[in-house]
């Protein structure tokens, strides 16, 4: 018949041959009159028409639609139950381009994947969805899904669904329209060729949306399950109009609110990547003086005296000098309440345990540190007290003990909370393990508030007198 | 001239596609197919308009072909 | 290449982006979420991806899709986030994705607390999610580790289309030490597998279900060979002066810092004693094992569990040799003293 064409026929962006399914690879697995095949059909027949095949990526959910790959000719990705508004999120991040449908079924979407469909549209993710709303668990064998009506009778609801007992069918539409940043929401139903092309329409909709980058669309399509619902197919379309679109989901366009979605501008500038994470970092530093004795310290005192950057400051310092360091904060059993504590190990060899149970140096910022801390200190070892605060001086004698009001000192120089600057000076300048000069040279790159460097410095100074006048160094 | 191509192996004799018919161009036979399965037959010469209302309430992707006049 | 003071858990976003990981999902949870904060920061600086995801759940989920996408991607959580993440894991592990996961060990079971214990052995290192697969299981000890070791698990990740987990804890997690950043930076090439929505990949398919018994043993049976091939491949370990030790440790991640300095302390006091530290958990180093057993050291598996990691051990060992397992839990950490102690009277016990 020359004078006739094709006018309507299987798309282009379904497989001709279902090759990934077992028998009838001309035929979809649905059951005879089954919306799933309409609605595919409908979504192949617009990705044909957007000339988007190529770019597309299809979502198969768990439910009857679970093989959906079977027939889309598109990039195809099969997810968990409820979780492909996560997985396209993931995709959406890495191909800018790519037309992301994710297809769900009413169990997959408003049961176990409520979280991840909410938070989806939320974000406003330049995605589709479409939601297959049979108002049954399909796959499964017909229980009851968030969206069966009250009254159905179901394999889990075998008096019918009950108010009291199950709650009311969830209308995803009216959920989602609570939203600010959908673009496009709308309910459609199969249940009859008119409703079918409205359907259409909103899925070309839905698309373009997202191929303009418009931002989140949602189609939800009431669908008819004949087998489950123990109807003929013409028998469930029929239903469907009659009890369905009703007041339980009325067909309606809920929103329809194209939004600028911002370009993703972040692939785009690519730093190189070793000069950026070397950035003020330092050289390898060696050291080739005789050895030196590892010191374990202790660093202890309020939350808020600056014990934690304390030990940041001697273990940077500690490393400048060709040491190995390990800084740990209080962390672990030996934490109490309201106090804090840093371990710094600084030695010669690599560190084994960062913990220090039994410290050489013991910085002691406050009375309940030295209470603490002050009977596990090694023989001969150094408490450096700050006098400003611990009233009591140790009862150790075999430990040589330093007590320097560093409060004060840090107080007089208008910068109360650099108390910790002045007892690690002091214990760099009367120890020498580590030089002044490195410490100072340290403060910059260890304390958060840059604003005070020049204050520290400052610090150091007013303390190295102090300990000049009391002839400690 | 307009008409539905049956592909009888492939419908699953829902009769969806009959009812959508403004013209009544297809009704379910009495023969089963391949698959068990009492098919869509097309009865409608002269009456089709290849609307493709029967192709796009189908659930099967191939089923049904429909062939219209060429447009100009 | 620079030097740079740094927490385990900063150590852990460098190496990933130097590693070329591409996208960051995450979710809070102490004692990991500096991790998250950290790639927060650095990622965008570095033209890369960072989301903070809805739940665990949605975490696993994205890095699902971006994995499906042919990106490097990665997440950092403990415990109760890594057991949420279980159905993902295994869907990855179905649909062969690669992914990098950090797991920063906590107290359990429950909520329990937020200090750390090496509990998840058994989660982690056993699979955790349904079916039979595995993960590569990689037990950083230093800053310096927890920067290479996720560095490099990209690599591994694409190479074999398994997740790679780092088995961390809060203490590696939060010690700050020094950390050499080098190493030649990598990025993902084209994978044929992956779905990049275009012509190419159009024909790829990201799935893990095969509706036939004979489709899904063979697939199966090809992930078991994966596993296999892998086991070979990536074994790494450790040996400190294990060599003429009659007493060798076994252990990984903190309680290997605190039995570094345990056998420095016995070895001064003239005993000797060892550490044998599996730096890879899945592999673990089985063949090992079994020479110190055939070699009739005592092994002294020290974690922070119940024996986790010494019960595969003692199944490795197969009774040819003596297996002890000192362990503590709830947050609690053995002392370089008690254990030093214990082998003091272990080895006195023995002379006696």
């Amino acid at each position: 018949m020359p004078d006739v064409q094709i006018q309507y026929s299987k798309s282009a962006s379904m497989y001709q041959l279902f090759f990934r399914k077992e028998n009838d690879q001309k035929t979809t697995h649905y059951c005879p009159g089954c919306g799933h095949g309409t609605a595919q059909k409908l979504i192949a027949s617009v990705i044909d028409e957007l000339a988007i095949q190529d770019r597309t990526v299809f979502l198969s959910p768990v439910g009857c639609s679970v093989f959906s790959y079977y027939y889309f000719d598109t990039g195809n990705i099969q997810c968990s139950h409820g979780r492909a508004p996560a997985v396209a999120t993931g995709i959406r991040r890495t191909l800018s381009d790519a037309i992301i449908i994710a297809y769900q079924g009413d169990g997959d979407l408003a049961g176990i994947g409520m979280t991840e469909i909410v938070h989806a549209a939320n974000r406003g993710e330049n995605i589709t969805v479409f939601f297959i709303n049979n108002a049954i668990y399909g796959m499964t064998g017909g229980q009851m899904a968030p969206t069966t009506p009250i009254g159905v009778k179901t394999l889990t609801t075998p008096e019918g669904r009950s108010k009291s007992r199950d709650g009311n069918p969830i209308g995803m539409c009216e959920l989602l329209a609570s939203l600010q940043a959908p673009a496009y929401i709308e309910r459609c139903s199969l249940s009859t060729p008119k409703q079918v092309l409205r359907t259409r329409l909103a899925i070309k909709k839905a698309l373009d949306y997202q191929v303009r980058k418009k931002g989140f669309s949602f189609v939800e399509i009431l669908s008819p399950c004949p087998t489950n619902w123990r109807m003929s197919p013409l028998d469930a379309r029929a239903w469907i109009a009659g009890e369905l679109e009703g007041d339980i989901f009325p067909l309606k366009c809920f929103r329809d609110v194209p939004q600028e979605i911002q370009p993703d501008s972040l692939s785009v500038i690519r730093p190189d990547i070793v000069t950026l994470l070397t950035k003020d970092s330092i050289l390898k530093t060696s050291y080739d003086g005789p050895p030196r004795a590892p010191k374990y310290i202790k660093i202890a005192g309020f939350g808020g005296q600056g014990v934690l950057s304390a030990g940041e400051l001697v273990a940077f310092s500690a490393l400048e000098e060709g040491f190995n360091v390990s800084w740990l904060p209080s962390y672990g059993p030996e934490m109490r309440g309201g106090s804090a504590n840093a371990s710094v190990i600084c030695s010669d060899e690599p560190i084994g345990s960062p913990v220090v149970d039994c410290p050489n140096v013991l910085i002691a910022m406050n009375n309940p540190s030295l209470e603490l801390f002050e009977n596990s200190v090694t023989n001969n070892g150094i408490i450096v007290l700050n006098s400003s605060l611990v009233e009591r001086k140790p009862r150790r004698t075999d430990v040589k003990t330093y007590a320097i009001p560093a409060t004060d000192i840090a107080k007089k120089a208008g910068l109360v909370s650099a108390a910790n600057v002045v007892m690690i000076t002091a214990l760099a300048a009367i120890t020498g393990f580590l030089h002044v000069s490195t410490v100072k040279h340290s403060i910059g790159n260890v304390l958060r508030k840059k604003l005070y460097t020049d204050k520290n410095l400052e610090i150091v100074e007013n303390t190295l007198s102090y300990l000049r006048e009391k002839e400690m160094m | 001239m307009n008409h539905v191509e049956i592909h009888r192996d492939e419908c699953k004799g829902c009769a969806v596609c009959v009812a959508a018919c403004p013209h009544g161009c297809l009704v379910i036979g009495d023969t089963l197919n391949l698959m068990g399965y009492q098919y869509v037959e097309f009865v409608g010469n002269d009456r089709c308009t290849a609307c493709g209302l029967c192709f796009t309430v189908c659930p099967e992707p191939g089923a049904l072909v429909v062939y219209g006049m060429k447009k100009v | 290449m620079g030097i740079r003071l740094m927490k385990g858990n900063d150590a852990v976003v460098f190496g990933a982006l130097m590693g070329g990981c591409t996208h960051f999902f995450g979710y809070p949870i102490t004692p990991a979420s500096e991790i998250a904060q950290q790639a927060a920061y650095w990622f965008p600086l570095a033209g890369r991806h960072f989301l903070q995801a809805e739940s665990e759940v949605s975490v696993i989920n994205m890095l699902y899709g971006a994995s499906s996408a042919g990106a490097r991607v990665m997440t950092a959580s403990s415990g109760p986030g890594i057991a949420l993440m279980g159905e993902g894991l295994s869907y990855m592990a179905g649909a062969c994705l690669p992914a990098v996961v950090v797991d920063m060990q906590r107290s359990g079971p429950g909520l329990g607390n937020i200090w750390p214990e090496q509990s998840d052995y058994n989660m982690v290192v056993k699979g955790g999610g349904h079916g039979d697969y595995r993960t590569i299981v990689l037990a950083p000890y230093s800053a310096q580790e927890m920067f290479e070791m996720t560095m490099k698990s990209f690599e591994i990740a694409d190479r074999y289309r398994m997740t790679v987990f780092i088995l961390s804890d809060a203490y590696i997690g939060q010690m700050m030490e020094q950390v050499s950043i080098e190493g030649i930076p990598s990025e993902s090439g084209k994978k044929d597998w992956a779905v990049y929505a275009d012509a190419q990949s159009r024909s790829n398919l990201i799935t893990s279900i095969y509706m036939n018994i004979e489709k899904q043993s063979e697939h199966n049976r090809k992930l078991q060979k994966t596993y296999e091939k892998a086991s070979r491949e990536l074994l790494e370990f450790e040996h400190v002066a294990t060599e003429d030790a009659q007493v060798v440790f076994v252990a990984y991640g903190i309680c290997a810092r605190i039995c570094l300095s345990a056998v420095r302390s016995l070895r001064r006091l003239g005993l000797k004693v060892g550490l044998f530290r599996p730096k890879t958990l899945w592999p673990l180093p089985e063949q090992e094992i079994k020479q110190f057993a055939a070699a009739k050291k005592t092994l002294v598996v020290v974690e922070l569990s119940s024996g986790m990691l010494a019960s595969d051990i003692s199944l490795y060992a197969n009774g040819a040799t003596e297996v002890l397992h000192i362990g503590s839990f709830g947050g609690a950490t053995p002392t370089v003293t008690s254990l030093v102690d214990r082998i003091i009277e272990h080895i006195g016990d023995r002379h006696a």
